[in-house]
């Protein structure tokens, strides 16, 4: 194992963010201070509270999902995709690493970074909301899993990518309405029947219903499905990962 | 002397269908400076790329210093440093940061003195704190030897070191590379300039549309590929080469225009005062004086006539 590569390009990826530390910081916490003013107060007030919790309260774990799948995505598709656009990945190509330490590293950095966005949200919702988390280590595990699966969705996506529109078409095309239709923003159950079948089928629904039950004890699915099925999206994008390198797909000729 | 890198029946035929190597059968020898010399396309930049894991070979083994470069990918690269033909680098980061990264990537333990000796060596430490898109081209080269070296490797490539670089960081650069061959480290190093791999090499190898010509000690085949011609414009034109000129290798050219002699630049003389001398016996008066190296092109064609000859 070769620890040191690992803690470089762990670094050397937060020490990334750290250059761009307002924006890593500023843009979630304005995002969902805006949010909480126009989905919690102004039409939240009008909105009859959802399984017994407050439209305002209720919206907190969509919100931070929210945030946490499109940050994964996009720091850790740019985290690799950078060195491939400039040709420096030659670097890493050619050192005595694994396929399993260069994502660690990357998928690590990337993760750890929503983590960090996930708390300053956290911190924003207290000030607009009363929060309370029924179960803290189920919010925790939750939080974790969302962060590494979704990095490592964004490190295949950067790995997968050739140019910088495929780099942002598929967030914006899939991750986008996926993370809308998921239920981010209410409970399954207001759908109509129909939809509410079609959407058993986005995995986003799963992890919005786990960890805001967590928070709240309410869930559209049962919270055991949940944490299965971040499993197997985990189990799946790490398959992916772990094919990509061995084929040297889009990396070595 | 032993060999540090053994390369057997190496080829890599590309995704759609282009051979660019044909089994390759190399010894690179420890502690010695090879220069792999041939045209664009050869197949330099590919044969490179394989032993340093950048390029997957089709058929072939490479093992260095005893290890394959597949099964054993840790031991090898750990010994390899890569500077690469084109000039990657990040734009943001500052010299001193990309260089304790790569350090670290090839599994050493951080060791700051080392890498500032490197840089002060390079010429390079008044710029450690500069953003690496703030630097000179051949700042940036030498960014890249750098970063190849900062992890102490025994064997070091050079693909093209002095592609866009000047005449006094040429000269750098090969102070380096000596400094370096001095201290134990291979060197193999590309180039598409006869004169270059007979300044730094001490071997020389030829590799022409994939194939591997020939490898031999400097000395030996600038004897054979070091052919220059002199060509001399005559005032007036001649029919025939004079008589008293018969003996030299020389021909008319140009209508009777121009004379063309060919000798030999590492022979003891080449000739050239006795030939002007007896032009001048001859009655002949000379309007210009030109000198060419023979190509590479031509070496190359001739090497593979003789390959084929020899056949
Ligand atoms: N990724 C690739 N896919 C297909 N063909 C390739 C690829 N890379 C190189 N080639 C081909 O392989 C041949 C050898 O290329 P290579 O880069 O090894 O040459 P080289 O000797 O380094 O040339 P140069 O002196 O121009 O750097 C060329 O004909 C090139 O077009
Ligand atoms: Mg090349």
């Amino acid at each position: 194992m070769n620890i040191q590569a690992v803690k470089v390009i762990y670094k050397y990826e937060m020490l990334r963010t750290w250059h761009t530390l307002f924006q890593s910081i500023a843009s979630p916490v304005l995002s969902t201070a805006l949010y909480f003013i126009v989905f919690g107060s102004a039409i939240g007030s009008r909105i009859q509270a959802v399984d017994g919790v407050s439209y305002g309260l209720f919206i907190v774990p969509g919100l931070m999902m929210l945030s946490l799948l499109t940050q994964s995505v996009s720091n850790a598709s740019f985290g690799i995709f950078f060195p491939k656009f400039t040709g420096t990945v030659y670097e890493i190509m050619s050192a005595p690493i694994s396929f399993f330490e260069i994502t660690v590293g990357y998928v690590g950095a990337a993760a750890s970074k929503s983590l960090i966005i996930g708390v300053i949200i956290l911190i924003t919702a207290s000030f607009f909301v009363d929060l309370r988390i029924e179960h803290p280590v189920w919010m925790v595990t939750f939080l974790i899993l969302t962060c590494v699966s979704f990095s490592l969705l964004g490190f295949i996506i950067g790995l997968w990518a050739n140019d910088f529109e495929k780099l942002q078409v598929v967030p914006l095309l899939i991750i986008t309405p996926l993370v809308f239709l998921g239920g981010t923003f209410y409970s399954v159950s207001m759908l109509p029947p129909i939809w509410q079948n079609i959407t058993l089928f986005n995995p986003v629904l799963y992890l919005v219903s786990g960890f805001r039950w967590s928070f709240f004890e309410v869930s559209d699915v049962n919270v055991g499905i949940s944490l299965a099925v971040i499993l197997l999206f985990l189990a799946i994008c790490s398959a992916i990962v772990w094919w990509m390198f061995k084929t040297g797909y889009r990396l070595k000729q | 002397m032993s060999a540090i890198i053994s390369i057997s029946n190496l080829s890599k035929t590309y995704e759609g269908g282009f051979q660019a190597l044909k089994s390759i059968n190399l010894d690179i020898r420890t502690g010695e400076i090879l220069a792999l010399l041939g045209p664009n396309g050869a197949g330099k930049t590919t044969l490179i790329s394989i032993i340093c894991g950048l390029v997957s070979p089709t058929s072939g083994t490479v093992t260095v210093s005893g290890f394959d470069i597949i099964q054993d990918y840790r031991q090898t690269r750990r010994e390899i440093g890569l500077v690469p033909q084109e000039l990657s680098l990040g734009a943001f980061e500052k010299a001193w940061d990309t260089l304790r990264f790569s350090r670290g990537l090839f599994g050493q333990k951080p060791d700051d003195v080392y890498l500032e000796q490197l840089l002060k060596d390079l010429s390079l430490w008044d710029k450690k704190d500069n953003e690496l898109r703030t630097l000179s081209g051949g700042m940036k080269r030498r960014v890249l030897i750098a970063k190849a070296l900062s992890h102490e490797p025994k064997i070091l490539f050079l693909d093209e070191p002095t592609a866009g670089v000047d005449v006094e960081l040429r000269k750098d650069m090969w102070d380096i590379v000596n400094k370096l061959r001095d201290s134990g480290v291979t060197i193999i190093l590309t180039t598409h300039y006869i004169e270059e791999a007979e300044q730094i090499a001490d071997r020389v190898g030829v590799i022409n549309a994939g194939e591997l010509l020939l490898v031999d000690d400097k000395d030996k085949l600038m004897k054979g590929l070091g052919r220059k011609q002199l060509i001399i414009e005559l005032k007036d034109p001649i029919d025939k080469v004079p008589e008293s000129l018969d003996s030299y290798a020389i021909e008319l050219a140009d209508d009777g225009q121009e004379l063309i002699y060919t000798y030999d630049t590492q022979g003891k003389s080449t000739g050239i005062t006795s030939v002007l001398q007896d032009l001048h016996a001859a009655g002949l008066t000379m309007k210009d004086l030109n000198t060419t190296q023979s190509s590479l092109q031509d070496i190359f064609v001739h090497l593979v006539q003789d390959n084929k000859s020899n056949a």
